[in-house]
C-alpha cells in the first residue's frame, strides 16, 4: 500500500515505434544525418528544456548545502540565547529567531543536510536492495521469483507511513537512548525496508521484458554467462527507468523523512531537519508564521526539484511523449 | 475464471500472514518489558501481569502468540486493551470515519483528477495542459502533512473558511478539504495517468474509425475515446482506495477526526500493541482485498483478457 | 497544371450516373504537407482524380506516394497537425467539402462516403462488441431503437457473409478471424449505405487465400449497390480484376491515370512499366525479378523537374528542369511524363 505513485511514474519502457504518423518519412533514408541514439536524442530534447535546468542547479545548491552549510549561513544553528526568542526577521537573522532564540535560516541551511543524507542514502540502499531481488527474481524465474514476488507482496502491503511509524518505535522508541548516527540508520533502514518491493517490481519487469529479447538469446548462445550478461547486457537496459525513479525518489524520501520528523518518530532534536522544525513551529504559527513557512519552502523546493527533475529526464527519455 | 480466483485466493495468504506476522513480531517481540509504563507511574500488579500474560502467552515464543492470535481472530476476537477495553469495539467506532473520508477522497480524485486529466490530454500542449502538469507536479512534490497544514491554517484559521478540525459527526461537507488533503498526491496521479491515456488513445485506429462512420465528436470522445481511456484510470483507482485508509494517519491527525488512523497512531506511541496488530489486520486485508477486486475489474474493462 | 485532365477527360464508365452534376466525387489540385520538427514534408503535390457512381477507381502506389493521405483527407480524418491541407478542392456532388462546416462534413461521412481500414483488428473499438459497432450507427444516425438496430447490424453482417451472424453479434473484434474481421468492418461501412466506399488496402493485412474472398465480395457488394470505390492499394495483382480505372501515384502526384486494359497492355509512363515489369511471371521462371532501381524521393526534398528522374531509365535532362503535366495522350487516358506520347505510339 506504501506508494501509488510506482505504477504510474514508471512506465515500463517497452519496444514503442516512435509514432510518426507522417508517412511521408516512411522509408526515405536518404537523409544524411546519422541515427541518433536514443542517449543522444534524449540530451538534445533535456538541454532544451528550462525545467531540467532549473532543478538541476537548485540540487546542486541543495547539495553543496548538506555538504558545506558554513558557506551558506555563518550563524549557529544549534545553540541560541532565549533573549531573542520568537524574534522577526532582521539584517542579523534573515528569517527570524524561534522559540530558543535559534537562527531560523542558519537552521533551515543546516537542516539540508540530514534530509539529503537521508533521502540519498535510503534510495542507494532501496535501488541496491531492490535491483538484486528484481534481477535475481527476473533473471531465475521459477519458485525463486515466486517466493521473492510474495516476500515483495508481504512488504507492499504494509501501509507507508503505518510500517515506518512501528519500525521507528519499536526501535527508536522514547528512551531507547540510541545516537545521532543510529536514529538516521534506523529513518533509512525503515524507508528501504518499505520501499524496496517497488524497485524490484520494476526492475523484475524490465528484465523479464529484455531477457527474451533476440540479442540477449544471442549473447547466451555464444556462450556468454550469466553474471556477463545481467552485467553487459541487461544491467544498462534497464538502468534508465531505475535511475528516473531513483531520482525521483530522493525527492520523496525527503518528504517522507520530512513527515516521520514531523511525527515525532523519525530524526529528533537536537538533529536539525526541516520535519522537526516544522513540527516545533506549529504550535507558535500565529505568532511567528516563518517557523513553519521557511522550512517548509525549503522542504517543498527540495522534494519538487528531485521530482522535476526525475520527471524532465523521463519525458526525454520516452520517445512516446515527444 | 473460477480457477484464476481460487488461484489469487490462495496467493492472499501468504501474503496476509506474511505481513500481519511483521507487524505482531515488531510489536510484540522487541525486547523491553511489555508493561512499562502501561500502569501510570506505578509498576502495574502482579495480578494484571499474570493476567495479559496468560491471555497473550507472553511467556510463549512470537510464533505460539502469533498462532493463537489468529486462532482468536478468526473466531471474531481481536482481544482486549491493557485497559480492558475491547478492540473489535475501537475498530467498529473508528473505522466508518476512515472509510468516509477515503471516499471523500476517491471521489474528489475522480472527479478533479479525471476531469483535469481528461481535458488536459485532449488538448495537450494547450494552457490548460501546462496547468494541470505544472499543478500535479506540486501536488506530488507535496508531503502531505505541509498540504494539510497549509490548508488547515490557510482556510480555517486565517480566512475562517471552514472549521479548523472536523467534529464528530464527520459532516460529508466537513470533509471535503481533509479529502482532498489525503487524496492530494492521487489526485495528482490519477490527472497524469488519465492524460497519457486520453493522448495515446486519440490517435488510435477506432477513434479515427468512429470520425469515418460520421458519429458526432461528443459520442467519438465520450463513449469510443473515453471507455478505452479509463481502464488504467479506474483500476487506480480501485488501488488507491486499500491505498488512502492506511495513509490516513497523518490527515486524521491533523484535522482531528476519529479515524482508524488516529487510533492506530495513538496505540502505537502508547505501546497498545494488541490494537495496533488488529487495525494493521483490518488495514491489510482490506487492502489485498482492494487489489483482488481491481484485477477482476481490470477483466470486465477489457474484454480482451480472460483469467484463465 | 492538371486541370486539362477533369475538363477533357471523359472517363470510361462514368456514363450512367445520370446526376446533374456530373461526377459524383472529384479530388481536384489536392495539396497536403507534414509539418514535423525536422521539416515540411510535401506529401500531396496538386492529385486529382475522380470517381463516379457504379465505378471502381484503383489508386496505385508504393508507401509514401500518398495514396492514402488522399484518402484520409477525402473522409476529413487527417491528423492535424501535422496534416494540413494547402490547396486544392475535394468535390461531393459537385461541392467542395474542404469549405463545408464539420457539421455539414460529418453527415457526409457514412452515408455519403465511408471507408474501411487495413487492419480491422486496431480500427475496430477492442472493447465494445462487433454489433454493437455497427448497430451504433443505426441508432446514432438513423435514430432506430436498440431492437430494430440489432436486427439491422445482423442483417448487415448477414450480407457481408459472416456465418452465424446472430450469433457472432455479441463478439469482440479478437474473438473474429482476420477475415472474417475485415468483413465486419465492410458490414460497419456499408451500413448507412454509402455512395462512395474507400477501401485503404483492404487486403494488405490478411493471407493471400482470404486477400481473394475479400475482393470478391467487395467487388460483388459495389456491384450490387452501384457504389463508386475507391480502391487504395500497391497491389498490382489485386487492381486487374476489380477495377475500372486505375490511377498511378509517385511521390504525391498521379503520374498515369487510364482504363486497366490500356494501362496493362501499354503503360504511358516510365513507373508504371516499372511496376508492371516487377511483377512476378510464371513463363519466366529462373530469371532474376525486374526492380525499379532507387528509393522513392525524400518529399522534404523532391527533386526538380520529374519527381522520377532520377529512377527513370529513359531521363533525358528535360526531366530533370520541368516537371511534366499531366496530359492527356491518347483516347481517355493521361501521363505525366515528356515522352508520354511516345510511349503510346511505341510499337
Amino acid at each position: 500500500m506504501s506508494d501509488p505513485s510506482t505504477a504510474s511514474i514508471v512506465s515500463t519502457p517497452g519496444a514503442h515505434p516512435t509514432d510518426s504518423a507522417a508517412p511521408a518519412t516512411a522509408g526515405q533514408p536518404q537523409s544524411n544525418e546519422k541515427p541518433r541514439g536514443l542517449l543522444a536524442d534524449a540530451w538534445r530534447d533535456l538541454r532544451r528544456k528550462p525545467l531540467f535546468w532549473i532543478s538541476a542547479t537548485l540540487i546542486l545548491i541543495f547539495l553543496l548545502m548538506a555538504a558545506f552549510p558554513a558557506l551558506f549561513a555563518p550563524g549557529d544553528a544549534v545553540n541560541g540565547s532565549l533573549s531573542r526568542s520568537l524574534d522577526k526577521p532582521s539584517a542579523n537573522g534573515w528569517f527570524g529567531y524561534d522559540v530558543q532564540g535559534r537562527d531560523v535560516y542558519a537552521r533551515v541551511i543546516y537542516g539540508a543536510r540530514a534530509s539529503v543524507v537521508v533521502a540519498v542514502l535510503s534510495v542507494l540502499g532501496t535501488l541496491l536492495i531492490g535491483g538484486t531481488m528484481g534481477i535475481i527474481s527476473g533473471y531465475r524465474g521459477g519458485w525463486v521469483d515466486a517466493l521473492l514476488s510474495r516476500i515483495a507482496d508481504v512488504f507492499f502491503g504494509l501501509p507507508f507511513v503505518l510500517g515506518a511509524i512501528v519500525i521507528l518505535t519499536t526501535f527508536n522508541g522514547s528512551g531507547s537512548g540510541n545516537s545521532k548516527a543510529q536514529i538516521m540508520g534506523l529513518v533509512i533502514a525503515s524507508l528501504i525496508v518499505l520501499s524496496w518491493p517497488v524497485v524490484m517490481r520494476l526492475m523484475r519487469s524490465s528484465v523479464l521484458a529484455t531477457k527474451e529479447a533476440d540479442y540477449i538469446v544471442a549473447a547466451r548462445a555464444l556462450g556468454a554467462g550469466t553474471g556477463r550478461i545481467i552485467l553487459k547486457h541487461l544491467l544498462p537496459n534497464c538502468l534508465a527507468p531505475l535511475l528516473v525513479y531513483g531520482t525521483i525518489m530522493v525527492g520523496s524520501f525527503i518528504g517522507a523523512e520530512a513527515t516521520l520528523s514531523f511525527l515525532g518518530v523519525g530524526l529528533k532534536s537536537p538533529v536539525v531537519s526541516w520535519g522537526i522544525m516544522i513540527s516545533d513551529g506549529q504550535q507558535f504559527v500565529r505568532v511567528a508564521p516563518g517557523l513553519v513557512f521557511f522550512p517548509a519552502a525549503f522542504l517543498v523546493t527540495a522534494v519538487l526539484s528531485f521530482v522535476m527533475l526525475g520527471e524532465s529526464v523521463r519525458e526525454a527519455l520516452d520517445p512516446k511523449l515527444r | 475464471m473460477g480457477r484464476y480466483l481460487l488461484r489469487r485466493l490462495l496467493q492472499l495468504v501468504p501474503v496476509f500472514i506474511g505481513t500481519t506476522f511483521l507487524i505482531y513480531w515488531l510489536v510484540w517481540a522487541v525486547p523491553g518489558d511489555p508493561f512499562a509504563g502501561k500502569c501510570g507511574e506505578r509498576r502495574c500488579p502482579d495480578q494484571y501481569i499474570a493476567f495479559m500474560t496468560e491471555k497473550y502467552h507472553l511467556d510463549q515464543n512470537v510464533f505460539v502468540q502469533y498462532g493463537s492470535y489468529m486462532k482468536n481472530l478468526l473466531q471474531g476476537d481481536f482481544g482486549q486493551t491493557f485497559s480492558q477495553r475491547e478492540i473489535s469495539d475501537i475498530i467498529m467506532t473508528s473505522y466508518p470515519n476512515t472509510l468516509k473520508l477515503a471516499l471523500v477522497a476517491l471521489a474528489i480524485e475522480a472527479i478533479i483528477g479525471l476531469g483535469a486529466g481528461v481535458l488536459s490530454g485532449l488538448r495537450r500542449n494547450g494552457f490548460l495542459d501546462n496547468l494541470v502538469l505544472v499543478s500535479t507536479l506540486f501536488l506530488i512534490a507535496l508531503p502531505v502533512f505541509v498540504v494539510g497544514f497549509v490548508l488547515q491554517w490557510l482556510l480555517g484559521v486565517q480566512w475562517g473558511i471552514i472549521k479548523p478540525t472536523v467534529s464528530s459527526e464527520m459532516r460529508w461537507s466537513e470533509l471535503i478539504v481533509p479529502g482532498f488533503v489525503l487524496g492530494s498526491a492521487s489526485v495528482a496521479y490519477i490527472a497524469r495517468v488519465a492524460r497519457t491515456s486520453i493522448a495515446e488513445n486519440r490517435r488510435a485506429d477506432y477513434v479515427r474509425t468512429a470520425i469515418a462512420k460520421g458519429l458526432p465528436m461528443r459520442r467519438v470522445v465520450g463513449v469510443h475515446l473515453l471507455r478505452n481511456s479509463l481502464i488504467p484510470v479506474v483500476t487506480l483507482l480501485g488501488t488507491d482506495l486499500g491505498a488512502l485508509m492506511g495513509g490516513a494517519i497523518v490527515t486524521e491527525g491533523i484535522f482531528g477526526i476519529n479515524g482508524i488512523g488516529r487510533q492506530v497512531f495513538r496505540a502505537i506511541i502508547t505501546k497498545e500493541s494488541a490494537t495496533v496488530v488488529g487495525i494493521v489486520v483490518v488495514l491489510v486485508l482490506v487492502y489485498l482485498v482492494m487489489n483482488l477486486l481491481v484485477d477482476l475489474l481490470y477483466a470486465a474493462l477489457d474484454p480482451r483478457i480472460r483469467y484463465e | 497544371m492538371s486541370d486539362i485532365l477533369v475538363s477533357e477527360q471523359s472517363a470510361p464508365g462514368s456514363g450512367g450516373s445520370g446526376r446533374p452534376s456530373g461526377r459524383l466525387l472529384e479530388v481536384d489540385d489536392l495539396r497536403v504537407e507534414f509539418r514535423t520538427r525536422d521539416g515540411v514534408a510535401k506529401v500531396i503535390n496538386g492529385v486529382t482524380y475522380h470517381v463516379d457512381a457504379g465505378e471502381t477507381l484503383a489508386v496505385l502506389g508504393e508507401s509514401g506516394s500518398g495514396k492514402s493521405v488522399t484518402a484520409q483527407t477525402i473522409m476529413g480524418i487527417l491528423d492535424t497537425p501535422p496534416g494540413f491541407v494547402t490547396g486544392g478542392q475535394v468535390r461531393f456532388h459537385g461541392k467542395d467539402m474542404l469549405r463545408m462546416s464539420d457539421e455539414e462534413r460529418r453527415r457526409i461521412r457514412g452515408e455519403g462516403i465511408a471507408m474501411i481500414f487495413q487492419d480491422a483488428l486496431s480500427a475496430l473499438n477492442p472493447v465494445f462488441t462487433v454489433g454493437f459497432q455497427i448497430a451504433e450507427q443505426f441508432r446514432v444516425r438513423r435514430g432506430m431503437g436498440r431492437a430494430e438496430a440489432k436486427k439491422r447490424a445482423i442483417d448487415m453482417l448477414d450480407q457481408v457473409k459472416i456465418p452465424n451472424a446472430k450469433g457472432r453479434f455479441n463478439n469482440y473484434p479478437h474473438q473474429f478471424s482476420g477475415g472474417m474481421r475485415q468483413r465486419a468492418m465492410i458490414a460497419m461501412s456499408l451500413a448507412l449505405d454509402p455512395e462512395v466506399l474507400i477501401a485503404d488496402e483492404p487486403t494488405t493485412a490478411l493471407d493471400v487465400t482470404v486477400q481473394a474472398q475479400i475482393m470478391d465480395l467487395l467487388a460483388e457488394l459495389q456491384r450490387e449497390r452501384q457504389m463508386g470505390m475507391i480502391l487504395i492499394t500497391h497491389d498490382l495483382g489485386v487492381v486487374a480484376d476489380v477495377a475500372d480505372r486505375i490511377a498511378v501515384m509517385y511521390a504525391g502526384r498521379i503520374v498515369e491515370e487510364a482504363d486497366v486494359y490500356d494501362l496493362y497492355a501499354k503503360p504511358a509512363h516510365p513507373y508504371t512499366m516499372g511496376l508492371i515489369d516487377s511483377i512476378p511471371r510464371m513463363d519466366e521462371k529462373g530469371q532474376q525479378l525486374r526492380t525499379i532501381k532507387g528509393l522513392p524521393p525524400n518529399l522534404m526534398n523532391i527533386p526538380p523537374g520529374c519527381p522520377f528522374n532520377p529512377r527513370c531509365p529513359m531521363a533525358q535532362p528535360v526531366c530533370r528542369e520541368k516537371v511534366p503535366p499531366l496530359l492527356q495522350v491518347g483516347n481517355a487516358r493521361a501521363s505525366a511524363c515528356h515522352f508520354a506520347e511516345e510511349l503510346v505510339n511505341r510499337v
